[in-house]
């Protein structure tokens, strides 16, 4: 590929998706169709750019050209500031661009088809594309500005999504919590650029891997803390444990913006955050990181179980795979969760929009206990489903089967408990997901519209299908050499840890869906509040966190409001503004008393006055 | 264009609009719009026009000859960014009082006065110089207030005054400490940074004029004129006020107070930069529990302000940097917010409680857009000024040896409480569900956004989206102006 394609082509591919963003709003009022036309041409030409820079330049990377930004000081002196905007462009990120770029285009053509009848497409359509600029800015970003500066895009674009249907005052409130949850995020993750910058100068990724290298002490004492802040912008993204409060409620948007925020894309980010500045953990962090990520992933598990709506049992699953992702990195083992990230995307969001075309078949109706027996009426959507179940489940030789497998071998060799954590997680994944595919699909319909539900339009089935095919055949990847890069320290676990990994996988998928089995086939209620008690209650109320955060911020955020607010009032402007200017307006009336015009009383003062002076100088 | 311009016709278009009657309404706000946009076009060719380095446009005519007052004028890196927000806002302050009736000629003739005082501040090579057209801008802003404001206004323009005046003192008793001890016999900036000031004197002095100037910056706690005075001020005043006249102070104590007094600067700076991070962080809290929308806007001012201070704190290059453009992203924002608030939504609603905002969006969707946009921008959104101004500050004050990294995250957490408030703000105004009565749902559309309101959110906006995408074309003019004030700090000992 000539040099100047490469150097305008990745151009291309960020700027196509804004593009069709700006028109969109600069006409106003457009019609729907040419603002799906306009947005899902965006897309497609990036994915089409991102293919290109793929076949031409996986293995060797992209030259950068990185273009100043800004500048404050003489460049080299100390105390001066300089900041690029560039790509890094290496195989890590133009395999994060197919991903991104793949999914996000069969998203954006199912939403045609799932929004058709919504009110303000031209907006759903301008907020799907600044998404999806905005997640391809952070993919690309060739510093950690840059890439804090797209990240925080996608919270704001994220923010316009999920509050699409605003009337709905739950679906404002999910908006302002992901957003302010991501914030907090955030500053940990900004407060750690800081730091990387103030010790090495440097923020652009290239140079900093480079410094490193040649020095890994470079960041000394800090090096530990500087790693746990940058990930605690993971944790915000990525919805971790304590930051995870927000992806479940973030489910009140339209299915096709969970399927590609919240499953695909979004929420990867943290992950890929993760593997692209992976050299700069020390094992302390790691370890911190995997036990995040494990917990994350039980926790998340275990809720899901209980989940009644349809979306929330995804999003949990969501939460949970998320965590595994994140344990594999803490693991050590970046590629292993770049794997998974990536069949995970698929099988994922082939799931939400095989969700989301339930749900639009039933009017909106998300309660999984007001379905059933849809799987002779929406056969293709139930294929897809189960599909979908079987690859997140990791039933071999789907694509879940071999991340998965990888990620439990890294486990093995590294970290028994937290082997037993996956297993764990595997089990329960088997066990929420074939709940779901039971109660759904199974048995016989519990209500009316579930009685009358229609297969989707193939405008939503296609991409569906397509989804349903990468999820089977993404384990493939497994025999390509490297596909994400090569991350030096990165070691490959033995043979046998595999096979172990392998057998305990399938055993705990087989084991999960046997248990669903038995507790669901043909269950018209949830028989585990009955069995279970206080457990199940718990499970089912999400373990309290949302009740825990909303006391928590009453008593410190809302607390130190209502004190500034009472100083504001009574200390500074009462006591001493007011104070101030009464003791002036006092000072004043008193003083008037003296004017009183009366000849015999200032003769009485004068009087006093001499005789004072008198006593004092006698 | 010579920049002396923008301050001969801010004055002209006073005394224009000032001897037009009152009854020709239309024909006043075209001449002041006409007279404001002149300004503004003057403060741009200055701004392209300018090399880089060094004071351009200098005049240096002999004024008071006993006191050494001389009439300086000129401008240079850190002027040029105000220059500019002052020309944006006073356009937009025209734009967005267009439907003015009451005593129109006489509205202007203040307007205009205070516009040229600012100008004059930024424009004034002598200390003397600046402080008269600094008391110059005080005077207008009581009649504003006093005759064509809101709610309190007696209240509120008595204690701007109060306030600004108590503060000029304050700056009085530092210009004549400064006069005397460095002995000299002139007020001009170039002699007086050159005089050698003893350590003790600049210890005593720095607190005098910083503290003095800051009072109009809305240091707290000396704040509270400032909420109080944007609320009761007619929609263009608090436009002003907000935008550019707090902006007067933050200059002052980085050109006079930082740039003249370094050791005193040195010693100060960590308590300055402890004052800013209350005022960031308690700005943010107070405004969650404002009830009253300008209110809320009002002391969003006091929390972004603080991040002037903080930069100014940072006392490095990177740090000031972010000081002058927060102060030109504040006022661009700050001033659009006002607009806002208290023009475009007011005149529709006539009332400013949020309590009494139900689905606001439902009936002025461009408008609830245009104010989620101008919230984003007041969040520090990438893209927009006040990002790459508080990144800026927050990357100076992380490396400055003055600010610690504990007050910089306590910054970083005021950030978070400043998307907090503005979100449940947004949120109470916008889209809070409809009460349950059947009536409301029936409730139309409010009319549309006019012309002039067009027009002024586009300019303001569209700057702060242009010196977010590319802040190079402010920040590359300020480099050599402040390396000036960096180095002279650095060679103080």
């Amino acid at each position: 590929m000539p040099e100047s394609l490469l150097i305008t082509l990745p151009w291309l591919v960020l700027l196509a998706p804004l593009a069709a963003a700006v028109a969109i709003l600069l006409r106003g009022r457009m019609s729907s169709a040419s603002s799906a036309a306009l947005s899902i041409g965006g897309v497609l030409l990036s994915f089409i750019g991102s293919v290109g820079l793929w076949v031409a330049c996986r293995g060797k990377g992209v030259p950068e050209h990185p273009l100043i930004w800004l500048q404050a000081g003489d460049a080299l002196a100390a105390g001066s500031l300089t900041l690029s905007f560039g790509f890094k462009l290496d195989d890590l990120s133009l395999w994060m661009l197919l991903v991104v770029t793949g999914v996000a285009s069969l998203i954006h053509i199912y939403s045609w088809g799932y929004m058709r009848e919504d009110r303000a497409i031209p907006r759903y359509f301008a907020g799907l594309s600044l998404f999806t600029f905005s997640m391809l800015g952070i993919v690309m970003a060739g510093n950690l500005v840059q890439l804090f500066i797209f990240w925080e895009l996608v919270g704001v674009s994220s923010y316009l999504l999920i509050g699409h249907w605003f009337e709905r005052p739950r679906a404002a409130d999910a908006a302002k919590k992901a957003l302010i949850i991501n914030r907090v995020g955030d500053l940990g993750f900004l407060i750690g650029i800081l730091m990387v910058w103030s010790i090495t100068g440097t923020v652009g990724l290239g140079a900093l891997a480079e410094k490193l290298a040649v020095n890994p002490e470079l960041l000394g004492t800090s090096a530990t803390l500087a790693g746990l802040l940058i990930f605690c912008g993971c944790v915000g993204k990525s919805a971790q444990f304590p930051l995870h409060v927000w992806l479940p409620d973030a489910m009140e948007g339209p299915t096709p913006v969970s399927a590609l925020i919240h499953a695909a894309t979004m929420v990867a980010a943290g992950v890929y955050l993760l593997c692209r500045v992976f050299f700069l953990f020390t094992p302390d962090a790691l370890h911190v990181i995997s036990w995040v990520g494990g917990g994350t992933a039980l926790l998340a598990a275990l809720i899901a179980l209980q989940q009644d709506d349809l979306k929330r049992v995804l999003a949990y699953s969501t939460l949970s795979q998320l965590g595994f992702m994140v344990m594999a990195v803490g693991l050590g083992a970046p590629s292993a969760a770049m794997f998974h990230l990536s069949t995970h995307a698929f099988f994922k969001a082939l799931l939400f929009l095989a969700a989301g075309s339930v749900i639009r078949a039933l009017h909106h109706q998300q309660d999984i206990w007001k379905m059933g027996g849809l799987r002779s009426r929406m056969p293709v959507t139930f294929w897809c489903f189960l599909i979908g179940t079987l690859a997140l489940g990791g039933l071999p030789p789907l694509g879940g089967f071999f991340s998965k497998d990888e990620i439990l071998a890294h486990a093995l060799t590294h970290n028994r408990p937290l082997f037993a954590v996956g297993v764990c997680v595997a089990l329960l994944s088997a066990l929420y997901m074939f709940r779901v595919v039971l109660v759904v699909f199974g048995g016989a319909s519990r209500d009316v519209a579930a009685g009358r539900a229609k297969e989707s339009p193939a405008i939503m089935w296609v991409p569906m299908l397509i989804l349903a095919a990468l999820s089977a055949g993404s384990g493939a990847l497994v025999a390509v050499d490297h596909p994400f890069g090569v991350f030096p320290s990165e070691i490959h676990p033995p043979r046998l840890a595999s096979l172990w990994a392998m057998l305990c996988g399938t055993l705990a998928l087989l084991l999960g869906a046997a248990l669903a089995w038995r507790f669901y086939r043909g269950a018209a209620v949830d028989p585990l509040p009955l069995q279970w008690g206080v457990l199940a209650r718990t499970m089912r109320q999400r373990f309290y966190f949302d009740e825990l955060y909303l006391w928590l911020n009453r008593w410190s955020h809302e607390l130190l409001s209502h004190m500034s607010d009472f100083a504001e009032r009574w200390l500074i402007a009462g006591a001493g503004v007011r104070g101030a200017s009464g003791l002036a307006l006092f000072a004043g009336s008193a003083l008037r008393l003296l004017q009183s015009g009366n000849l015999q009383t200032y003769a009485l003062w004068m009087a006093a006055g001499l005789l004072l002076l008198l006593y004092l100088f006698l | 264009m010579h920049a002396l311009l923008t301050l001969i016709l801010s004055f002209a278009g006073a005394l224009a609009c000032g001897l037009m009657p009152a009854g020709r309404a239309r024909q006043i706000r075209w001449v002041a719009l006409a007279f404001a946009s002149l300004g503004l076009l003057t403060a741009l060719h200055c701004a392209l026009r300018y090399g880089g380095s060094g004071v351009a446009d200098e005049v240096d005519w002999p004024w008071i000859p006993s006191l050494g007052a001389r009439l300086a004028f000129g401008y240079d890196g850190i002027s040029l960014p105000l220059l500019l927000v002052t020309g944006l806002v006073a356009v937009c302050g025209v734009l967005f009082t267009w439907e003015l009736k009451e005593r129109a000629n006489e509205f202007y003739a203040y307007y205009f006065a205070l516009v040229g005082g600012v100008y004059g501040v930024f424009l004034s090579r002598d200390l003397f110089l600046l402080f008269v057209f600094y008391e110059i801008a005080v005077v207008p802003k009581y009649f504003l207030i006093a005759i064509w404001g809101g709610t309190r206004k007696d209240y509120a323009a008595m204690k701007l005054v109060l306030y600004s005046f108590a503060g000029s003192a304050l700056v009085l008793l530092g210009l004549l400490g400064l006069y005397f001890g460095a002995n000299a016999s002139t007020f001009t900036l170039q002699e007086l940074s050159q005089a050698s000031l003893s350590a003790p004197l600049q210890y005593v002095v720095f607190p005098l004029l910083f503290v003095g100037f800051a009072v109009l910056a809305g240091m707290w706690p000396f704040h509270t004129w400032a909420p109080t005075g944007h609320v009761a001020a007619p929609t263009a005043a608090s436009m002003l006020l907000a935008g550019v006249v707090m902006k007067l102070g933050a200059y002052g104590c980085l050109r006079v107070a930082i740039g003249l007094l370094p050791l005193g600067a040195k010693v100060w700076a960590p308590w300055v930069a402890a004052l800013a991070v209350v005022n960031i962080v308690y700005g943010a809290l107070v405004a969650l529990r404002q009830t009253d929308f300008k209110f809320v806007i009002g002391y969003s001012s006091v929390s972004h302000m603080g991040f002037v201070l903080l930069g100014l704190a940072t006392l490095t290059q990177t740090g000031l940097t972010g000081a002058v453009l927060q102060m030109f992203s504040h006022g661009v924002i700050g001033a659009l917010l006002f607009a806002l608030v208290g023009a475009v939504i007011y005149s529709r609603t006539h009332t400013r409680q949020l309590e009494e905002f139900h689905l606001l969006i439902a009936r002025m969707p461009v408008i609830a857009w245009v104010f989620i946009l101008a919230g984003l921008a007041s969040m520090g959104l990438p893209g927009f000024s006040g990002f790459a101004a508080e990144l800026h500050v927050l990357m100076g004050a992380w490396q400055s040896p003055w600010v610690s990294a504990g007050l910089v995250v306590l910054a970083g957490a005021g950030v978070v409480a400043t998307f907090g408030y503005t979100l449940v703000k947004i949120h109470e105004a916008f889209f809070r569900p409809r009460v349950a009565s059947g009536s409301s749902d029936k409730e139309g559309l409010y009319e549309p956004m006019t012309a002039a309101e067009i027009a002024g959110c586009a300019l303001l906006l569209g700057s702060s989206l242009l010196v977010g995408l590319f802040p190079s074309l402010l920040t590359d003019k300020m480099q050599a102006s402040l390396k000036l004030i960096v180095d002279r700090l650095n060679e103080a000992r």
